[in-house]
């Protein structure tokens, strides 16, 4: 409707009596509804950092982990492609990583638990457990994605053949899993069901060939149902506990979960 | 002439406009943190970059600050999500409920009509536009961003939940697509609110008014 041009004419005292009553409440309204409304995000926006963002913002992400664990699941499984659409994922972080390749003789995946116990496993344990591969889509919390293809075994069928992912004989599996580099300088933590996802594997192959340093050699995490942060290279040691594991992105702002 | 007052847009419609608002801007500024952290989406003419999203210049000047805001933007961005999504379903529901689409929804005639109406505000024609509520070039634009709010939702649930939604990010053509028509669609707003601003200026303030108290000026028959 076009807008009246020639508000000369004046409007009869009913009309602009009701329109002077509809304007000062409307306006009312929208004005404090609008100043309410950026009061509310200023409030957000000030409010004191938790691990990097305004605490209220992190009470959102944990309840969006409470959704995403009990309403959309976390077994659900990553797409897979054929082989030949995989290909060569960028080093996008050194963190934790040696500069030397590792001496695979002398090297030990270390294990402990928080009931007190640990071993030490060679990589050939791991590899003689049953080979799993799959070719997935890699995905960066940047927003970049890789199709990759991995091979190593499945971290549940390691964790079993450990005996020391329960909290006892016969009990319930630890709720979290922690895993480090050989320096501590990069860990993540990880929920004991994304930890359990049959996708979820602990690869000593990136397409066909063995872990180079960059890409974690010689063992990494590969977790689909988790951004790239979680998917740790050059892992030196697994704790299973009861508490949540440190996690060093999300010790910066991100989510702790990170759930895919 | 005299004038009377109509009843243009109802109660609810106001209410979930003006908050849409407020929470799109807030999803296109964390949405703006979270794409800087991989911007590689450019306009490409025969192998010519034309305009690279977005030049340095506009995540680093002294107004505000873009760059390096990667955590705080997926933070902002998945908690005003929730708001975005249930006042768009909400507006949704309404808007079938109440029978206000029966004014929206274009019909066969709104394709010429729609053409008149660029000529019109183009100055080209100068004959004046049949009455109604909504025009029929308003009629595809309102139809088309409610359309644009559903395929936000919908590749933005892709992109957050691709493993656990697999079948919905094949369904929006998988993750790198998914994620470049959730960019582009955010572009698709910032078009409309450019070709709306202006559009409401030119119409005047008692059509603006309409949008906060709800009735409208019109002559009396």
């Amino acid at each position: 409707m076009n807008p009246p041009k020639h508000l000369a004419e004046p409007l009869d005292e009913e009309t602009r009596r009701d329109l002077a009553r509809k304007s000062r409440r409307g306006f009312a309204l929208w004005i404090g509804g609008l100043v309410t409304g950026v009061a509310g995000i200023r409030w957000l926006a000030t409010q004191s950092n938790e691990a990097g963002i305004p605490w209220p913002l992190r009470r959102v992400l944990e309840f969006n982990e409470q959704v995403a664990t009990k309403l959309i699941g976390t077994q659900g499984r990553a797409t897979e492609f054929p082989m030949n659409a995989a290909g060569e994922p960028r080093v996008n972080g050194r963190f934790g990583l040696k500069e030397q390749p590792i001496d695979q003789e002398t090297w030990r995946l270390r294990v402990q638990n928080d009931a007190g116990r640990s071993a030490e496993f060679r990589l050939a344990d791991i590899q003689n457990l049953p080979r799993h591969e799959h070719v997935t889509e890699l995905k960066c919390i940047e927003g970049w994605s890789q199709i990759v293809h991995w091979s190593g075994c499945r971290l549940s069928d390691f964790l079993d053949h450990t005996g020391l992912a329960r909290q006892g004989a016969g009990q319930d599996l630890f709720p979290y899993v922690g895993l480090t580099t050989s320096d501590g300088a990069y860990y993540v933590g990880l929920d004991m069901p994304s930890a359990m996802h049959p996708q979820t594997l602990l690869a000593y192959e990136m397409n066909g060939k063995p872990l180079t340093p960059g890409h974690g050699a010689p063992l990494r995490l590969v977790i689909p149902v988790k951004y790239g942060i979680k998917n740790i290279k050059g892992i030196a040691t697994i704790s299973l506990s009861q508490q949540r594991p440190a996690d060093y992105w999300a010790e910066r702002g991100y989510d702790w979960f990170a759930g895919l | 002439m005299a004038w009377q007052l109509i009843r243009k847009h109802s109660l609810p419609t106001r209410v979930f406009h003006w908050i849409n608002v407020v929470v799109l801007s807030i999803m296109i500024w964390s949405g703006i943190l979270i794409y800087w952290a991989h911007d590689v989406y450019k306009i490409e003419i025969l192998g010519i970059t034309l305009f690279s999203f977005f030049p340095t210049w506009f995540y680093e000047n002294p107004l505000w600050s873009l760059d390096h805001r990667l955590a705080q933007g997926m933070a902002w961005h998945f908690a005003f999500a929730w708001i975005f999504a249930i006042n768009g379903i909400l507006y949704f529901i309404h808007w079938c409920w109440s029978g206000e689409w029966r004014e929206m929804v274009p019909t066969l005639r709104s394709f010429p009509d729609a053409f008149q109406v660029v000529l019109h505000d183009l100055g080209i024609r100068k004959e004046p536009l049949p009455p109604g509520k909504f025009n029929a070039a308003q009629k595809f634009a309102y139809c088309g961003v409610i359309l644009m709010g559903l395929g936000s939702l919908l590749t933005g649930l892709a992109i957050y939940k691709p493993t656990q939604w697999a079948g919905l990010v094949t369904l929006m053509g998988g993750y790198p697509t998914a994620r470049l028509v959730h960019f582009a669609l955010t572009i698709g707003y910032v078009g409309f609110v450019f070709i709306h601003l202006s559009q409401v200026a030119r119409a005047g303030w008692n059509n603006f008014r309409s949008m906060v108290i709800g009735v409208e000026l019109v002559p009396k028959d």
